[in-house]
């Protein structure tokens, strides 16, 4: 009697003003076939028409470092971390810092890319800006066999610590993703957000420690430097690849944590607010 | 939630008291009348605008372009109760509200008041090809509009061999789509859309697309999802044969709110009678020009709310503002397609025509016998100028939007505005070609003649 009743409510839609999916998480999970689609949409599309395809996944990170390198480690001679090459260290920045801000751009502008999907067919929004996020993992995931090969040439061996490296992983997934979810429902609505984007990823690449160790950051300042997410993460990243050539700063990774659980839980939150009127808006 | 269990035992979608309110922004006193002539002036409105703007941020409300905001109700306490197996058609004028409902049953867009109660798995088909792209193959795009449209991958690949022959594109399933043919892309399109298999299904003038053999196959095809057992399908069209071909009930929109629900007939024929029998443009007393100006338009058609049967009489009504300002005056119009081509060009010229008065406003009036355009959405372009080398008044465009049905019989097609700009009279002679006396009497003679048929 109880489980028919169960069923019957399940199959019975309820469109109203401000009524919120009651069943929106377990929708969402319905819909993991299209987010799947999506992703591999975004995929198959990227390196399309291009000659050098996916080697452009390779090219750019690679070129980063080798700037970062020459600036901060010849030119400004900052210290690197520990014994570990300069390289080796600001690569390990890089990956996380590139997976973030790609990101980060690439799940703003999804739904306004997406504006005709929108308009014309119901899914739960939230699936848009996530599967764009898988791209930047792919992306993230071809740049770490260069880390690979980088650390061969080098003869560095990582230790046990980078067996915790996927925690930081996600860590930095959630950091892109909570922004990056309030952005783009912004965006929707008031397309100003759209020109901030690139602005603050070029900005973050500075104030974030990509291409230099955050040691070389005076000690009482340390704490409010974490305030920015991306420095708890990369030093993470840090600490699980050079193998205890980089300490971790314990006190500035919890800011961190703290920083990106807000975001996420913002962002969400803001994202589910709005979405109802997406369609109205785009 | 017993209530709703009551009311929806044979219903599968029910509409209670629904509305749907949109915000348009407008410029006051943009046109004609100069009411920002200093610059301090425009100062001081764009600053205002943009403080409004800056509180709608700032309040998290929708950001409205130009200083008035206006309410704009789309729908309007709409409701109606659609039972299993019903196949509902939903007609009315452009703007009665008939997108913004399917795009609340989609539940692409939210009521503002009113609910909507739904029963069982709906897919809805606002556009075909939604999704589609261009980068990927054909085969690709199967997959992705069939995600899309919440297929899984099982049931897409089930149907997959049956999607592409019905599509006719299987030499071309690996070529990216953004090569195919218009034609192509459409069927291919629908294809993927017809292979949905869900309880209810929400269809929006999707039958308006493809050539014409290909719009049949696909009426048939939405005529077969409706007659098997258990299928719902509410349908929006412009096609009234459509409707009349397919729906068991129809449900006629005006201004957002229902004006007839019940058998489909009558719903056409009130859609056909009610409502005043032109389309009018009208230009505002504050929007009146100094020199001579076409001031109101007028087109009287055959049916109400700018409905026009073929081959009835169509009258055109101008009234010209100021004609005592001209010396000579020349006058034309044109009447345009859906497709931007002018299908007709009338005229008042001088010397043959004098439109120029002694003294105050003239009045035109252009009569067809019997307008023999074909169906579809048709506007007019207006001209009002002086003889070559003089000067130009005015030009309108875009006035007077009417459309042409068909009412008087139907073929074995359908209707379709691309098919064709207007009928011509016709006679058909057929005769066998093996046999050598080709006299007269070996013909079949078959006359085609609207009047005669009518």
């Amino acid at each position: 009697m109880q489980r028919a009743r169960i069923d019957l409510m399940q199959d019975l839609i309820v469109i109203e003003a401000g009524g919120r999916e009651r069943h929106y998480w377990l929708d969402l999970w319905r819909y993991r076939e299209l987010f799947r689609v999506l992703a591999w949409r975004d995929l198959a599309v990227r390196y399309k028409q291009t000659v050098i395809g996916v080697l452009w996944a390779l090219i750019r990170p690679l070129l980063t470092m080798l700037v970062f390198t020459i600036i901060f480690g010849q030119i400004a001679r900052l210290p690197p971390d520990g014994t570990a090459p300069y390289p080796l260290m600001v690569f390990a920045g890089i990956l996380p810092w590139t997976f973030f801000s790609s990101g980060l751009s690439e799940a703003s502008n999804s739904l306004i890319n997406n504006a005709n999907l929108i308009s014309k067919v119901y899914f739960p929004r939230l699936i848009v800006p996530m599967a764009t996020v898988v791209v930047a993992f792919v992306d993230f995931l071809i740049s770490f066999f260069i880390l690979v090969l980088l650390m061969a040439w080098y003869h560095f061996l990582p230790d046990w610590r980078i067996l915790v490296l996927p925690i930081f992983v996600l860590l930095a997934f959630f950091a892109s993703v909570g922004p990056a979810l309030w952005i783009t429902a912004l965006n929707v609505k008031y397309r100003d957000f759209r020109y901030l984007i690139p602005f603050i990823v070029q900005f973050g690449l500075y104030v974030s420690p990509v291409g230099f160790s955050s040691n070389v950051v005076p000690e009482q300042w340390r704490l409010l430097y974490s305030l920015n997410p991306m420095v708890g993460v990369i030093d993470g990243f840090r600490w699980c690849i050079l193998g205890g050539q980089s300490e971790l700063y314990a006190p500035g990774l919890a800011i961190s944590i703290v920083v990106i659980a807000f975001f996420l839980w913002f962002g969400i939150d803001r994202f589910r607010k709005m979405e109802r009127s997406f369609a109205d808006l785009i | 939630m017993s209530s709703h269990c009551a009311t929806m035992s044979d219903a599968v979608i029910a509409v209670e008291n629904l509305s749907k309110r949109y915000l348009l922004g407008h410029k006051s006193g943009e046109q004609g009348v100069y009411h920002y002539t200093a610059l301090r002036d425009i100062i001081g409105r764009e600053a205002r605008n943009f403080l409004r703007k800056a509180v709608d941020v700032f309040r998290g409300r929708q950001v409205v372009q130009g200083d008035e905001v206006e309410e704009f109700w789309a729908l309007k306490n709409v409701s109606f109760e659609v039972k299993r197996g019903e196949i509902v058609g939903i007609i009315g004028r452009n703007g009665a509200g008939k997108s913004t409902l399917l795009k609340i049953l989609s539940r692409i867009t939210e009521p503002t008041e009113g609910r909507v109660l739904v029963r069982g798995r709906i897919a809805s088909l606002l556009e075909v090809g939604t999704g589609f792209h261009p980068e990927l193959t054909g085969r690709e795009n199967i997959f992705l509009n069939g995600a899309i449209l919440g297929m899984t991958r099982r049931e897409i690949r089930k149907k997959f061999d049956e999607i592409v022959a019905f599509a006719e594109v299987d030499r071309f399933l690996d070529t990216p789509v953004k090569r195919y043919s218009s034609g192509m892309y459409v069927r291919l399109a629908f294809a993927v859309a017809a292979h949905l298999e869900p309880e209810i299904l929400v269809v929006d003038e999707v039958l308006a697309v493809g050539d014409h053999e290909f719009q049949k196959k696909c009426l048939g095809k939405m005529h077969d999802v409706a007659s098997r057992e258990g299928r719902t399908v509410l349908f929006v069209s412009h096609n009234l044969a459509a409707i009349s071909e397919l729906a068991t009930r129809a449900v006629l929109l005006n201004k957002g709110a229902v004006e007839v629900d019940g058998d489909v007939p009558r719903a056409i024929s009130t859609y056909l009678s009610h409502g005043t029998r032109s389309a009018i443009y009208e230009r505002s007393a504050e929007q009146q020009r100094k020199g001579p100006h076409v001031s109101r338009v007028e087109v009287i058609t055959s049916n109400a709310n700018g409905i026009h049967s073929f081959g009835e009489p169509l009258e055109v009504k101008f009234c010209i503002k100021n004609a005592d300002l001209m010396s000579r005056g020349c006058f034309s119009f044109q009447i345009v397609n859906q497709f931007q081509h002018p299908v007709l060009h009338a005229w008042a010229f001088y010397p043959q025509v004098r439109i120029a008065t002694t003294e105050g406003d003239a009045v035109l009036v252009c009569k067809f016998p019997g307008l023999r355009l074909n169906v579809g959405q048709f506007y007019l372009k207006t001209y009002l100028t002086e003889p070559p080398g003089g000067e130009a008044y005015e030009q309108l465009d875009g006035i007077c939007p009417f459309e042409v049905v068909r009412t008087d019989e139907t073929i074995l097609w359908g209707w379709h505005p691309e098919a064709c700009s207007y009928h011509e009279r016709w006679e058909w002679a057929i005769g066998n070609a093996n046999k050598s006396e080709n006299s007269g009497a070996a013909f079949g003679l078959h006359t085609r003649d609207a009047y005669k048929a009518g």
